[in-house]
């Protein structure tokens, strides 16, 4: 728990700091065994393609900060992704009938000129014009591997801005080379926030903090039934939301991988506890998270109640839909924490798992406390899975598995992986709101939406026809993992 | 003058990664940090193609890379591209990273060159310049280093054609645009390598490239430095039509001067053109009465917030073939000093009676501020970028979105080019205006 300096400009980056990896092979018994053991070791990939960086995760949190503007301290190219989290902005917007608003981003534009002489007054400029354009309550500045390389004293400017304009201007520091687990990002957002926008408390309030992205409103009933309100941060909060976060009476994750700084910074800087159980996904997981939402909330009999009155709700349902999906199989490619949870979705679902393929894994998160490790509870709930694998992003690697695999249902959490499910004529299903899948009701939602996937195959069948592929044949005989860890394959080409 | 970007429009050096997706066949390898190729890929990067988006190899480079240097990492990289991704042109992107910690990526390149390798290389470090200028540095790259290993007693070949008319990927209908502009120039008699998209043979095509009678340059300015490159290096004489061809008027014009220019037959030249114009005008006139009739109101000036080829051929088309009068012009793509003087003076003699105003501006957001401030007396049409959503309903304009970002917009072979082009948006503005009506 020493992980968490908020005098610090900086957060350390996940291998360091929680010991995080992305390449593995094998069981999720296996991995849960050695990450349990602290003997769990990284391997790299020889080969390999594009994955994420932190820069674009912690826009993602910074970005929807509605009177908070972003100032990206890089060349454009870093600032590709800014209409993309503009446009999930606005479709938030309609979604909790906001009025439309932009999101205003700037870019630095850091040209060879700035790389010998450095970039520093640039992004001086760039602050002031934001500042003057916008009249924000708050700036934060990312920054990039090109502004880290030639060593610009972000932290400094930061500082002197802060004092010269009156609002908190933030440095977030997520340069893309730093680390290999882009969710780095969600920290350095994080960081800055809590380090920078967030205040002591004056109180207690009832409110309940949800880490969320921008999925669903799903936790108001529940929360108002118990006698608290939800929070839903960061997307869509202002900065004096934001302000006193630290009066809520417990922090909600809705993905670890997410939120696992921010829930851990709240508690141990400003004792507001957060609820350690794994997300609620599956029926048993439902259970033992809403346990602990009731001790931590004080509403023991009431959450008891609730599980209850639940079971007895979705039971029939529930069983209806295990008899269809009774003997099914499934692949999945996720990030780490919402991966975890959909393999409960489908193995409570009566799925067989045939593997996994899983972007990178936390052996503790930074709360310290082994009851949140979604994937040990998988594994104490419904038994190993096989080919459990770490990848991060490797599409490579998925279309050789797949390819041999041949599931009946692909599940992807990502962009850029149904692809490869398709082309093989494989149904895939993609649901981008993370919230939709959470408690009794979305164990429901989901079958659903994978009978409806399962039942229509007209799609994938026709485009594999007419796809192309551009993996080789030689590629697609050899072992997945050809490249993982050395070179020990190799000789096989 | 500030160079600050709010609302980005296109991409650094190393979004030319979308100049070789766009390329039958070929493959790019990012020698860069683990984010970029996504980025790039998020703004200019509407459908993976045949390797594009997440099949992109890359070195992902880590602080290690930053500190030792990453040419191992990139050796690496390539040789497990070769035997996991089947292409037949490889193109290795370096960024940011790499530029400035000084890998050597033409040796690392080189030593599969000679091994016979279709590989090459181009420094496209982020912030060195920007996808326009680097798209033409990617094409000289794979002329210099592959084409020209079958240039040899390149006999020119009478009446092929080497085309530079868009950037793809940042023209958002660069595939429609393309096709069309090939279909007019083989319309006219030429044999045309169109060199990227659905209607290009790939690589094989672009072999050729060396043996052209001579090159057509469809654009304000990029394009050129390949175009000149091609003169000095196989003496291909080029032609120059200094924006996009939108319309029958500019798309006849277009023809003509390509014809004089290639000696073509004039009977051929003017019976294909005559065919064409009976066909659009025949749409044109079938529609006249709606424009001139239409009593809730048509927009009746225009905004082009676009790059300089776009912004200069819709606004010939606008005025002459529509009617529609030029408000100011934006020009977003960072056009160097040296290519100004031209494009001002195309602004200049917009029409008969008319100039307009331009100006050039990379910085979205302080175009916008200086839009809202202009008296709006009369319904205004924008063409410009999915960021001019909001820009467009509080002045209650009318939105063609034509630049990237395009995201409300999916393109399969949607162009505006040439003729077909034309009634395109023809439909597609007229389409956007009635659709504001309950």
């Amino acid at each position: 728990m020493a992980n968490i300096n908020i005098q610090a400009p900086e957060v350390s980056i996940r291998e360091v700091r929680l010991g995080s990896i992305t390449g593995f092979n094998g069981t999720a018994k296996q991995l849960v065994g050695c990450a349990h053991n602290g003997e769990l070791r990284d391997s790299s990939r020889s080969f390999s393609q594009c994955m994420g960086c932190s820069s674009g995760n912690a826009l993602c949190q910074l970005a929807m900060i509605t009177d908070a503007v972003v100032v990206n301290h890089a060349p454009v190219g870093c600032g590709g992704d800014f209409f993309g989290y503009n446009f999930v902005y606005r479709v938030g917007q309609m979604e909790r009938d906001l009025k439309p608003a932009i999101g205003r981003y700037f870019n630095t534009n850091i040209e060879e000129n700035d790389t010998v002489f450095g970039g520093i007054q640039k992004l001086e400029s760039t602050v002031r014009e934001a500042y003057e354009r916008v009249q924000p309550k708050a700036i934060f500045i990312t920054t990039s591997c090109a502004s880290g390389i030639i060593g610009d004293d972000v932290e400094s400017l930061a500082n002197a801005l802060s004092e010269d304009l009156g609002i908190p201007v933030v440095g977030c520091f997520c340069e893309g080379f730093k680390s290999k687990i882009w969710t780095t990002g969600f920290d350095s957002a994080y960081h800055s926030i809590i380090r920078s926008i967030v205040k002591p408390p004056r109180k207690k309030s009832n409110k309940v903090n949800i880490i969320n992205f921008w999925g669903s409103h799903i936790f108001d009933e529940l929360l108002q039934e118990l006698g608290y309100e939800a929070q839903y941060i960061i997307p869509f909060s202002t900065v004096a939301d934001l302000e006193y976060i630290s009066e809520a009476a417990a922090t909600i994750q809705i993905c670890p991988t997410l939120g696992t700084y921010l829930g851990a910074a709240l508690e141990e800087v400003y004792g507001v506890t957060e609820i350690k159980a794994p997300p609620a996904y599956g029926l048993a997981g439902t259970d033992i998270w809403l346990r602990d939402l009731g001790r931590i909330l004080h509403r023991e009999e009431e959450v008891e109640e609730i599980i209850k009155r639940e079971h007895e709700r979705i039971m029939p349902e529930l069983e209806a839909y295990r008899k269809k999906l009774k003997g099914k199989t499934a692949y999945l490619t996720a990030g780490a924490a919402h991966g975890h949870a959909i393999i409960a979705l489908l193995r409570e679902l009566g799925l067989e798992v045939q593997g996994a393929a899983i972007f990178h894994h936390d052996p503790i998160y930074d709360n310290g406390d082994r009851a949140s490790d979604a994937l040990a509870q998988d594994v104490a709930l419904y038994g190993d899975i096989k080919n459990y694998n770490v990848c991060n992003k490797q599409a490579y690697e998925l279309v050789n598995i797949l390819n041999k695999v041949r599931p009946d249902i692909m599940i992807a959490r990502h962009g850029g992986m149904t692809l490869w499910g398709a082309k093989l004529g494989v149904p895939t299903l993609l649901i981008g709101d993370e919230q939709f899948g959470f408690g009794y009701q979305g164990i429901l939602n989901y079958a659903e939406r994978m009978i409806e996937t399962l039942d229509n195959k007209e799609f994938v069948t026709n485009l594999a026809k007419h796809s192309t592929m551009p993996y080789t044949k030689w590629w697609l005989e050899q072992d997945p993992f050809t490249f993982l860890g050395g070179d020990t394959h190799v000789q096989n080409y | 003058m500030s160079r600050i970007i709010e609302q980005p429009r296109y991409s650094c050096a190393l979004g030319a990664q979308q100049t070789v997706v766009a390329i039958k066949k070929a493959v790019p390898i990012l020698h860069s940090g683990p984010g970029c190729s996504g980025k790039i890929s998020s703004l200019i990067g509407q459908g993976e193609g045949y390797a594009g988006g997440n099949t992109i190899p890359c070195t992902n480079a880590s602080e290690s890379e930053i500190v030792f240097g990453g040419e191992d990492k990139l050796r690496q990289v390539i040789e497990g591209a070769f035997k996991v991704i089947d292409a037949e042109l490889y193109v290795v992107l370096s960024g940011c990273t790499s530029d400035i910690v000084g890998d050597d990526i033409g040796n690392v390149t080189g030593f599969y060159q000679k091994q016979g390798k279709p590989i090459v290389y181009a420094e496209t470090g982020g912030f060195k310049s920007n996808n326009y200028v680097s798209h033409d540095e990617v094409i000289k790259a794979i002329i210099d280093q592959y084409v020209d290993l079958f240039s040899s007693k390149a006999e020119p070949q009478t009446g092929l054609v080497n085309v530079f008319a868009s950037v793809p990927y940042q023209d958002p209908y660069w595939n429609g645009n393309l096709e069309e502009i090939k279909r007019i120039l083989e319309g006219i008699g030429l044999k045309v390598n169109i060199l990227f998209g659905a209607e290009s043979e790939g690589v094989e095509e672009w072999k050729t490239i060396p043996h052209a009678q001579f090159n057509i340059v469809a654009s304000a300015w990029v394009g050129l430095g390949a175009a000149e490159h091609l003169k000095e290096k196989y003496d291909t004489p080029y032609v120059h039509f200094p924006y996009l061809p939108i319309g029958g008027i500019e798309t006849s014009k277009f023809l003509r001067q390509i014809g004089e220019f290639g000696h073509l037959d004039k009977n051929k030249v003017e019976s294909f053109i005559k065919k064409e114009e009976e066909k659009f005008y025949a749409h044109l006139e079938r529609t006249a009465d709606f424009m001139l009739e239409f009593r809730y109101g048509l927009p009746r000036r225009f905004y082009t917030i676009l790059d300089a080829s776009y912004a200069i051929g819709f606004s010939k088309f606008l005025l002459n073939e529509l009617g529609v009068v030029p408000a100011k012009q934006y020009i977003i793509d960072d056009t160097p000093e040296s290519y100004r003087e031209n494009i001002i003076e195309e602004f200049e003699k917009i029409s008969e009676f008319r100039s307009a105003e331009v100006h050039f501006a990379i910085d979205g957001g302080a175009i916008q501020e200086e839009i809202r401030k202009d008296p709006q007396k009369n319904r205004a049409l924008i063409l410009g970028s999915g960021w001019e959503r909001d820009l467009a309903s509080d002045i209650k304009a009318d939105l063609l979105i034509v630049s990237a970002p395009i995201t409300y917009r999916l393109v399969l072979n949607c162009g505006y080019a040439g003729y077909n082009g034309g009634l395109r948006a023809i439909e597609d503005i007229y389409d956007r205006v009635l659709d504001t009506y309950w």
